[in-house]
C-alpha cells in the first residue's frame, strides 16, 4: 500500500538521534505543563515557538507535537490525584480516577489512564496513516449543519445520563451556556453580557472556569470536611503498573468503542473534550458495571482517556490536510507552520511529503516515548498523595492561580477563578452536577455559532438539518441517544409484561 | 523562557550600542501585544517581526509576545489604552484599530493609541468553487443580480473586513448576497472548497492550498494592479494572470488590509522614532521580503504623516459601508 511505503519513508526522516532527543525534551516539558492546571499545551507550545524559527520544519514540528503529547498525558495526572483537571479534556477522567486513587489505588488509576491513553493515541495515528487522503475529503463534506449535529450528538449522549435530577442537570447546562455567551459574538459581531466591563470583552475562558470549579472548589470542600492532614496511605510499587497492564485486555470493548468515538470526534471537529465526555457517557450507559461508575470503576477511567487521546491525535489530520486547527494547541502549531514557510492545506502532502510523513512517523515514536516516560513517573506521582494536605494544599492553591493567570495574562482571571471556586463549592453542597456546565462552556458557543450559521444559510428553515444523508443520520443518532432512557424503559416494560404474562401462565 | 532571558542578557553585555541609534533606547524587555489569537494572521505578523529582530539583534532586549485577541482584538487595544505613557508595549493589528469602535461599544477610541507604522498590505481576491460555472467575476455578479439573496458569500467574522468588502461589492454592483460569518478565513476557505458556500473574499494565503488542489478558483483581485507572482501556481495560471476586479467588470478597484503597529498614548516622540527605525530595518531584511512573498502580501512601509493620511483615507472608505449597512453603534 502506498501509505505504508510513505510511512516508512517518514520513519527514515524522523529516526535520528537529534529528533529522538527533541522528542524526549518535548514530552518531558509537555508532562510538566500538563500537570500544572491551566498551564496547558497551548502555553507550552507558544513559549517554545520563537526557538523553532531557526530550526528545520521537521525538527520544529517534532518538538512542538511532543510537547502536545506530553501535556495530554500530564493533564490526566492531577485529575486523578487531586480531582483538578490539568486540561479541560481530562475533566471526565476525574469522575472515576479520583475515587479510585482515594481508595488507596493511585498507581492503578494512573496506569489505567496512561495505558488507555497510549492505546487511544495509537489508534488515532493508525487511522491517520491509513486514511489520510480519504479522511480529508470526508471532512470537506462537513458544513455548519453537520457541525451542529455533531455537537448535538455529544450533548444528547451526556444529557440523558442519570446521576442527579434532570432539573439540576438542565440548570447546570444553562449556566454553562450563559458563561459561554459572554464576550463578542462572532455571528452578529455584537458584545453580549459584558455590561460595559472591559475585562469581559474576551469572554470567560473555560480553562479558568475548570480551575476554579474543580481546583478551588475541591479545596474548599476538603478544608470543610475536616482537614485530612495526613496523606493517603497508598501502596506504591512498580509491580502494580505491570499487573494493571495485564488486566487491560479485559476492557477491550470499552477500549475499541472509546477509540472509535475519539477518532470520530477528532476528525469531525468535535474535539477531545467533547469526545471524552461522550465516551464516558456511553460507557456508563452500556457497561455491565454501570452501577459502579463514579466510585472508581476502571472502565470509567479507560473510556474518557482513550477517547481523549484518539481525538487529540486524529485532530492533527484536519489541521495538516485542510488547514483547520482542531484545538487551541493545533492553532498555535499552524501559526508555526506558516512562519516556517509551509502552507497547511491539501497540497502539503504533495509538496512536502518529508514534512507530513516525518510528522506522522514522529507521532508513533513520540507517543511511545510519552507512554514509557509517564509510566515510569507513576510511582513518583502516586507518592505525592502521601504528602500531608497541609503542605500540598497551599501548593495546589498557588499552582491553580498561576495557571489561571497564564491562560490569558489577565489579572481579572484570578478573580474569575475565585468566583468559579465559590460556584463549584455551592454546586457540590447543593448536589448540582458540574460536568454539564463544563461541557456547555466548551462546546456551547461552537454549537450556537453552527446553528446560527445554518439558519443564515437556509434563511431560517429547520429543514437544513435533514437536507442530506450525513446530517440526517447524525441528527437521528442524537435524538436516539437523547431518548435512549425512555426507549430502554419502554422495551423493559414490554419485555417485563411479556415475562409476567408468561409466568402467569405457568 | 529563562534560557531566552539569560541569552538576551548575554547579548546585552556583548553587543555595543550602535553609534547611530536614536536618543531613546529600551532598557528593559519589550512586550508585543497581538490583537489576535495564537496562530492568527496578526499573530504571524508579530512573531515574524520578533524573529527578525532577534536574528539581527536590532534590539538588545528580550521581546515577549502576548496574545490579547478577545473581542476581535479589542482586548489588546483596551490593554494598550491602559498602558498610556509606557513605551515598552508595542501593539500589532490591522485596520481593526480604527474600525472596531464603529460596530461595538468598546472601552477605547481609535485616538487612544499612537500610530507607529504600517508594514504591509494583505490582498483580497474573489473566489468561487471550481465546480461552479463562473469563469469570471462578471458572470458571477450577473448571476447574483439575477437572483438576489440566494448566493452565499462566506467570510471571516461579522462586521469585519470580509463583510465590509462584501458590502462594497453589493453597493457597487447592486447584487445581494447572503453573508455567512465563519470563525476565520481558514474555515471560510474549507467551506468554499467543500461547496457549502458560493464565494468568499479570502486573502491569497488562506485559499492557496485549495486553489492548488483544484477545489477553488480565483476570479479577480481587489487591487489597482495585478499581483506580482509570475511563477505558475496551478496549470498555466500564475498569480499575475488573475485580473484585477476592475478589469473583470467588478467596479471595486481597491481593498486591502493594512498590517499596523501602534504604541500607547503619551510616549516620548523619540521612542516612536526608535520603533519606526527598527521596523524600517526589519522591512528591509531578506527574511521579511521572503515572508511577504510567501503570503502574497504587498510591501508597503508607511510611517509618520504617510501612515496617518492612509488611516484617514481607509477609515473614510470603510465607514461609508458601515454606515450604509446600519452597523454603527450609538
Amino acid at each position: 500500500m502506498e501509505n505504508i511505503a510513505s510511512l516508512f519513508y517518514g520513519f527514515g526522516v524522523a529516526l535520528s538521534a537529534y529528533h529522538i532527543g527533541l522528542m524526549l525534551v518535548g514530552v518531558l516539558l509537555g508532562i510538566l505543563v500538563g500537570v500544572l492546571p491551566g498551564l496547558g499545551a497551548p502555553n507550552g507550545v507558544s513559549l517554545l515557538l520563537p526557538l523553532t524559527f531557526s530550526m528545520d520544519p521537521v525538527a520544529a514540528i517534532i518538538l512542538l507535537t511532543s510537547i502536545y503529547w506530553g501535556a495530554l498525558f500530564g493533564g490526566s495526572t492531577t485529575s486523578i490525584l487531586f480531582n483538578i483537571p490539568g486540561e479541560p479534556s481530562s475533566v471526565a477522567t476525574t469522575f472515576d480516577g479520583y475515587p479510585l486513587a482515594h481508595k488507596g489505588k493511585p498507581t492503578e488509576a494512573l496506569s489505567y489512564a496512561f495505558l488507555s491513553a497510549g492505546f487511544g493515541a495509537m489508534v488515532g495515528i493508525i487511522l491517520i496513516t491509513l486514511l489520510s487522503s480519504s479522511v480529508a475529503e470526508f471532512a470537506l463534506r462537513f458544513s455548519s449543519p453537520e457541525f451542529f449535529a455533531v455537537y448535538l450528538l455529544a450533548f444528547c449522549s451526556f444529557v440523558g445520563l442519570g446521576g442527579s435530577s434532570p432539573f439540576k442537570t438542565m440548570v447546570s447546562i444553562g449556566f454553562g451556556f450563559a458563561f459561554a455567551a459572554v464576550g463578542m459574538d462572532s455571528v452578529s459581531g455584537n458584545l453580549r453580557l459584558t455590561y460595559g466591563i472591559d475585562e469581559l470583552l474576551a469572554g470567560i475562558s473555560f480553562l479558568v472556569a475548570v480551575i476554579g470549579l474543580f481546583g478551588i472548589g475541591e479545596l474548599m470542600l476538603t478544608i470543610e470536611e475536616g482537614f485530612e492532614l495526613a496523606g493517603i496511605r497508598a501502596r506504591i510499587s512498580v509491580k502494580d503498573v505491570l499487573s494493571t497492564a495485564a488486566t487491560m485486555p479485559r476492557y477491550w470493548v470499552a477500549l475499541l468503542r472509546s477509540a472509535a468515538i475519539g477518532c470520530w470526534m477528532g476528525i469531525t471537529p468535535g474535539g477531545p473534550t467533547a469526545a471524552s465526555f461522550m465516551s464516558y457517557a456511553l460507557a456508563k450507559r452500556f457497561s455491565r458495571n454501570r452501577d459502579k461508575f463514579g466510585t472508581g470503576e476502571p472502565e470509567g477511567i479507560i473510556s474518557p482517556e482513550t477517547a481523549d487521546h484518539s481525538a487529540g491525535t486524529s485532530a492533527m489530520l484536519p489541521m495538516i490536510a485542510l488547514g483547520v486547527p482542531g484545538s487551541a494547541t493545533a492553532a498555535v502549531m499552524m501559526g508555526g507552520l506558516m512562519i516556517w514557510g509551509l502552507n497547511p492545506g491539501p497540497m502539503l502532502f504533495v509538496e512536502r511529503p518529508d514534512f507530513v510523513w516525518g510528522l506522522i512517523a514522529s507521532m508513533y515514536l513520540g507517543n511511545v516515548v510519552a507512554v514509557i516516560l509517564v509510566l515510569t513517573t507513576v510511582p513518583l506521582f502516586a507518592a505525592i498523595l502521601r504528602i500531608p494536605f497541609s503542605i500540598i494544599g497551599p501548593i495546589i492553591v498557588v499552582t491553580c492561580f498561576i495557571g489561571a493567570y497564564t491562560v490569558g495574562n489577565r489579572a481579572f482571571d484570578l478573580w474569575l477563578a475565585l468566583g468559579f471556586g465559590a460556584i463549584g463549592y455551592v454546586f457540590k453542597k447543593l448536589d448540582y452536577p458540574i460536568a454539564p456546565m463544563v461541557l456547555a462552556m466548551v462546546i456551547g458557543d461552537k454549537a450556537e455559532d453552527a446553528f446560527r450559521q445554518s439558519m443564515i444559510m437556509s434563511s431560517g428553515s429547520m429543514k437544513i438539518f435533514w437536507s442530506n444523508t450525513l446530517v440526517a443520520s447524525l441528527m437521528a443518532g442524537a435524538l436516539l441517544l437523547a431518548f435512549w432512557p425512555l426507549i430502554t424503559a419502554g422495551v423493559d416494560r414490554l419485555l417485563g409484561s411479556v415475562g409476567a404474562a408468561r409466568r402467569g401462565h405457568t | 523562557m529563562r534560557k531566552l532571558i539569560s541569552l538576551s542578557v548575554a547579548l546585552l553585555a556583548s553587543v555595543p550600542i550602535a553609534a547611530d541609534a536614536a536618543s531613546w533606547q529600551p532598557i528593559k524587555p519589550i512586550e508585543f501585544v497581538v490583537t489576535s489569537g495564537a496562530g492568527g494572521g496578526t499573530d504571524n505578523f508579530a512573531r515574524v517581526v520578533q524573529a527578525i529582530i532577534l536574528k539581527y539583534k536590532f534590539i538588545d532586549q528580550a521581546i515577549i509576545v502576548t496574545n490579547k485577541g478577545g473581542g476581535s482584538g479589542a482586548e489588546g487595544f483596551v490593554y494598550a489604552k491602559m498602558q498610556a505613557k509606557d513605551p515598552y508595549k508595542l501593539t500589532f493589528g490591522t485596520s481593526n484599530e480604527y474600525l472596531l469602535p464603529y460596530v461595538a461599544r468598546l472601552g477605547y477610541k481609535p485616538a487612544d493609541l499612537t500610530p507607529v507604522a504600517n508594514m504591509a498590505a494583505d490582498e483580497f481576491l474573489l473566489w468561487v468553487n471550481s465546480a461552479s460555472s463562473f469563469k469570471d467575476a462578471k458572470a458571477y455578479i450577473d448571476a447574483a443580480k439575477a437572483s438576489p439573496g440566494t448566493y452565499k458569500a462566506g467570510g471571516s467574522q461579522s462586521k469585519d473586513t470580509d463583510q465590509i468588502l462584501t458590502g462594497m461589492i453589493e453597493a457597487a454592483t447592486g447584487a445581494k448576497f447572503i453573508y455567512v460569518p465563519f470563525q476565520g478565513g481558514n474555515a471560510a476557505a474549507v467551506q468554499l472548497a467543500g461547496g457549502h458556500i458560493d464565494s468568499n473574499v479570502n486573502n491569497p494565503n488562506e485559499n492557496i492550498g485549495h486553489w492548488k488542489s483544484g477545489a477553488v478558483r480565483p476570479l479577480c483581485v481587489f487591487s489597482p494592479t495585478r499581483l506580482p507572482g509570475t511563477a505558475k501556481v496551478v496549470g498555466d495560471m500564475a498569480w499575475s494572470d488573475i485580473p484585477t476586479c476592475k478589469e473583470a467588470g467588478l467596479p471595486v478597484d481597491q481593498f486591502q488590509m493594512p498590517r499596523t503597529v501602534w504604541l500607547p498614548l503619551g510616549v516620548p516622540a523619540e521612542a516612536v522614532d526608535f520603533y519606526v527605525d527598527i521596523l524600517k530595518k526589519v522591512s528591509e531584511t531578506p527574511e521579511w521580503k521572503e515572508w511577504l512573498d510567501r503570503n502574497l502580501q504587498t510591501p508597503r512601509f508607511l510611517a509618520g504623516k504617510d501612515f496617518t493620511d492612509f488611516i484617514v483615507a481607509d477609515d473614510l472608505k470603510s465607514k461609508k459601508v458601515i454606515e450604509a449597512q446600519g452597523w454603527i453603534v450609538k
